[in-house]
């Protein structure tokens, strides 16, 4: 327990250790603690960037979509006014076709009715002038009395 | 406890330390050293406390060495909460910029608590095997065989790490304040006026001097008295098992406890050193 020179040689150890220490030990470890310290901070602040970033991105996709949202309502908006102009000229060019396929028919079938109404009379006045043949029993000079023929065709 | 022994003797020779000194003869060791005076060595504790000094550094340098900025293995991680942990202790005192006192701080609480350490190893293990060795290889009586391997209940390694860090405060004093500053410091305070310099210089000189004697006390008495207890404890045969363990758990608590107490002073007391009023 006693003082000797053991002292001398603990104190030239441990300034030796404390010299070593402070030259190769506590520099590069605490040099590499910093660093990562460092490396973490950045990447925590990179991540607190990204997060802005994508809020960012977010609230733009969201403006996007909701431009692109009216945009597409108002093409439907107008395709739809444009369908309505189409269906209402084609009701209004169907009505007047049919109007005039329907007048068409009618001038067609008047027409008609004038021929047959000429060929019916045409009938008539010669099955007039065969009856008048038969009554008579003779026969009539047909040039002398076409003007009265012809005056009993114009009476029907 | 080997059974040759008395108690008395048993605890005196596991509180022996192994001294060598050069005689007339040559080198001699234990007992012929008795009257060798300051010029005598323990190379037990120098032989500890070296070795357990050289681990440490080798075991910091490594990870030094390995160190990266990326993920940490786990060894690493280790080693530099430990870093860390100095490192906080120091700048939560101390606020100026020196380079020496955080390693300073490391290299003391690491080597103090490896140091301390060696206490919790069974008190009969390593005096055996030195015993062992001594008789097989030189022919010794193994009673003759000193081995204390707790370098911390030496009061000469105590003294040691006190007087560098009682250096330290002296050359950072003066360093920071001057020699008049350090001078005034010694003579000026507590009361400021010439007619109460020796007063002061009293006061303060014992303050001064009290640091690395308290230091070196605390440690040496903390470590001894566990160390006594360890091996009284030994001795008392089969009842040694259920009062062993308790004492060795209480210890986990007390060994890095007074290597921080250590490390946490020699920090303040250059932390003061380097105030200037």
């Amino acid at each position: 327990m006693n003082i000797n020179a053991t002292l001398i040689g603990q104190a030239i150890a441990f300034a030796v250790f404390v010299w070593f220490c402070m030259k190769f030990v506590w520099p590069p470890l605490l040099g590499a603690i910093e660093e990562r310290q460092k490396i973490i901070a950045d990447g925590l602040e990179a991540s607190d960037q990204a997060e802005k970033d994508l809020a960012v991105a977010q609230a733009q996709a969201a403006e996007q979509l909701k431009e692109a949202k009216a945009q597409a309502a108002e093409i439907i908006e107008q395709a739809k006014k444009r369908a309505k102009v189409l269906v209402d000229e084609e009701t209004q060019r169907g009505h007047s076709e049919r109007e005039n396929i329907i007048a068409q028919g009618y001038a067609e079938i008047d027409a008609e009715r004038n021929r047959a109404k000429e060929d019916l009379r045409k009938q008539v006045s010669a099955l007039a002038i065969a009856g008048a043949e038969k009554i008579l029993a003779r026969e009539i000079d047909k040039d002398a009395q076409a003007d009265i023929v012809a005056k009993l065709v114009d009476e029907l | 406890m080997a059974s040759e022994y008395t108690t008395s003797e048993y605890i005196q020779h596991h509180l022996t330390n192994a001294v060598m000194c050069t005689t007339e003869n040559g080198i001699a060791f234990n007992k012929a050293c008795s009257d060798a005076g300051f010029w005598s060595w323990h190379i037990d504790t120098l032989l500890w406390s070296i070795g357990l000094g050289v681990l440490f550094l080798w075991v910091f340098t490594n990870a030094a060495r390995k160190a990266t900025t990326g993920v940490p293995t786990k060894g690493q991680a280790f080693i530099e909460m430990t870093i860390e942990f100095v490192n906080s202790n120091v700048n939560e005192t101390f606020h100026g910029k020196n380079a020496v006192i955080a390693p300073l701080a490391l290299t003391i609480f690491v080597w103090v608590l490896l140091m301390n350490l060696m206490d919790l190893v069974p008190v009969d293990i390593l005096p055996t095997i030195a015993g062992f060795i001594g008789s097989s290889a030189f022919g010794m009586d193994p009673h003759d065989v000193y081995m204390k391997a707790v370098p911390t209940t030496d009061l000469n390694l105590t003294f040691a790490l006190a007087l560098g860090v009682f250096f330290l405060i002296i050359y950072y004093s003066i360093k920071i304040k001057g020699i008049s500053g350090f001078v005034k410091e010694l003579t000026m305070q507590p009361f400021n006026h010439w007619a109460f310099i020796p007063v002061n210089f009293i006061l303060e000189s014992v303050t001064l001097i009290a640091r690395p004697l308290s230091l070196a006390l605390r440690l040496f008495g903390n470590l001894y008295a566990s160390e006594l207890i360890f091996i009284l404890i030994a001795t008392l045969g089969l009842w040694q098992l259920p009062l062993h363990f308790p004492w060795a758990v209480f210890h986990i608590l007390v060994l890095p406890l007074q290597a921080f107490i250590f490390m946490m002073l020699t920090i303040v007391y250059l932390s003061l050193a380097h105030e200037d009023h």
